[in-house]
């Protein structure tokens, strides 16, 4: 097997922005990594594109060049972005190919995410009830997470305002505006405890990287940075996750809990090794649990950290050090790609405004979504 | 009035006592809900019908503060939708289903509460068709101590 590296990294900004197509964004995206990686279409040997509303993303070689490429789409929930990054460094590791691309892009319609409850293994009648909702779920599970750990209402408005303070550093985030812990607070009761601002919102945008076999990056960069791990996981009988109508009595961990072990074990690498993290925070309480989750901390210890500014860019635990999804919003293929733009400038030092101090070193990211998926992707320098 | 329920195999009805339609595995006895057509823990495809526990206790919930999209039925606009709680609620040692709440307001709502099935209005037809959902409300002291001792 060969080690994989990161040698171009290419965002088009998240937000709303009228009758562009997302495959316009997506191309933007894609000439923007290679632009960074001072390679050229025509070299890209394949490409892996990931999506939820559009239903080809290869037709971004539309724009880029008819080059006549292995193109694969792939859609995984709010895992795409990991997916295709995975089988993008998988292609390379095992010999296939030599220099790929994983490009993400989406375009979603304002609001909580809706779709037929059977596409999702639910009943029909789950949706008719008004129970096929992410964000319910998520209202649950941080609920409960609150209850037995005692994580305060105040710790979720501080998650929010420590990515919305993130996002003014970030000139492609899509909340820009810092907002006070109280307005975070009093604002509309969405699912109980969370408010209005402490969900993320579908929006629109793409993220590409260009990824290399390690003993070739010297060709496009003199600062690779090694995909050192991509791991994904699927729920087990006993996790009570997203778009259920029911759950086991007998409790097992979450999909990111494996995911996250499996990740660590690759690299060879701890929690303790991380210097800079990317976490899918959905919703506030979701970056409180991923904090765990993750190994970043006990439960519970979240209180104290958040109080201690643990998370903050210039803390213990940087995480979301872009503003995460809370200040970026969520276009669902593009997403994963987003935190590994981050990473990557993070532990290049290029990340301006937004650098950790200390040159980190490590680089985590990990994703979540429906119907109970989780991927996690660990680089270093 | 006429009153159906608002999907057909979610809890028997009309009946005094209702209760939930789960489905039962006859190789690795987990219990899930709704029947499913095979088991999610060891993939047997010959589920057998099992009526659940009406009563159990509230291990999780929210309360759903705004109107959801479709394919959501409840039939209210922004102005006239009111929230609905909604609770992971634990029957027996059986299983977890998660239902709508009778109560919404968060100060009435505890971890652990003693809960039983009830069949309540959803939405109200052009024809005057009431249409009927499962929800789960508070089950009274008295009740839950004759349900002990029935035990």
């Amino acid at each position: 097997m060969y080690d994989v590296a990161i040698v171009g990294v290419g965002i088009h900004p998240f937000g709303r922005f009228g009758a562009k197509s997302a495959i316009e964004m997506g191309a933007q995206a894609v000439r923007s990594a290679l632009a960074d990686a001072g390679a050229s279409w025509p070299q890209v040997q394949f490409a892996f594109g990931g999506s939820n509303e559009v239903d080809n993303p290869d037709a971004v070689v539309s724009l880029l060049g008819l080059t006549g490429i292995p193109f694969m789409d792939v859609y995984n929930g709010c895992a795409t972005a990991g997916t295709a990054l995975e089988l993008t460094a998988d292609a390379i590791r095992y010999g296939k190919y030599e220099l790929g691309v994983a490009v993400g892009m989406d375009k979603h319609l304002p609001g909580a995410f809706t779709a037929d409850p059977e596409y999702y293994s639910a009943p029909s009648w789950y949706g008719a009830a008004g129970q096929f909702l992410t964000t319910k779920f998520f209202g649950i599970k941080i609920n409960r997470y609150m209850h037995d750990h005692g994580i305060s209402h105040q710790t979720l408005a501080k998650v929010v305002a420590k990515s919305l303070r993130n996002g003014v550093l970030n000139p492609n985030a899509f909340r820009r505006r810092p907002m006070d812990e109280q307005s975070i607070l009093d604002a509309r009761m969405l699912n109980y405890p969370l408010t209005q601002y402490m969900f993320c919102s579908p929006d629109e945008g793409a993220a590409a990287v260009v990824l290399c076999r390690a003993d070739l990056a010297h060709r496009y960069t003199s600062t690779p940075i090694f995909l050192r791990a991509s791991a994904l996981r699927t729920r087990r009988y006993g996790a009570y996750e997203v778009h259920s109508s029911w759950a086991a009595v007998e409790e097992d961990k979450a999909p990111t809990v494996y995911a996250s072990q499996a990740a660590y074990e690759i690299a060879g690498i701890g929690p303790e090794d991380v210097g800079v993290i990317q976490l899918q925070d959905t919703d506030a309480g979701a970056e409180i649990i991923h904090m765990a989750e993750n190994g970043f901390c006990a439960d519970g210890e979240q209180e104290k950290l958040l109080a201690e500014g643990a998370t903050e860019i210039g803390g213990r635990l940087p995480v979301n050090t872009d503003g995460g999804l809370i200040a970026n919003g969520e276009p669902i293929g593009a997403s994963g790609l987003r935190q590994v733009h981050e990473l990557v400038l993070q532990l290049r030092g290029q990340a301006g405004e937004r650098q950790v101090p200390g040159n980190p070193r490590v680089g985590y990211a990990q994703l979540y979504g429906a119907p109970g998926t989780a991927a996690v992707s660990i680089l270093t320098t | 009035m006429t009153q159906v329920a608002f999907a057909p195999d979610v809890f028997t009805w009309p009946a005094a006592e209702p209760r939930l339609l789960g489905g039962r595995c006859p190789a690795c006895q987990a219990v899930m809900f709704p029947r499913k057509p095979s088991c999610p823990r060891c993939g047997n495809p010959d589920i057998a019908e099992h009526l659940l526990p009406r009563r159990g206790v509230l291990v999780a919930w929210t309360i759903q503060g705004f109107l959801p999209k479709a394919p959501y039925a409840g039939g209210e606009t922004e102005e006239t939708f009111r929230p609905f709680g909604v609770g992971l609620v634990q029957l027996g040692d059986e299983v977890r289903v998660e239902a709508r709440l009778t109560e919404a307001d968060p100060e009435k709502l505890t971890f652990g509460m003693e809960l039983e099935l009830v069949v309540v209005p959803f939405r109200t037809d052009a024809d005057g068709t009431e249409i009927m959902i499962h929800a789960f409300a508070p089950a009274s002291p008295e009740i839950s101590d004759q349900a002990e001792l029935a035990e």
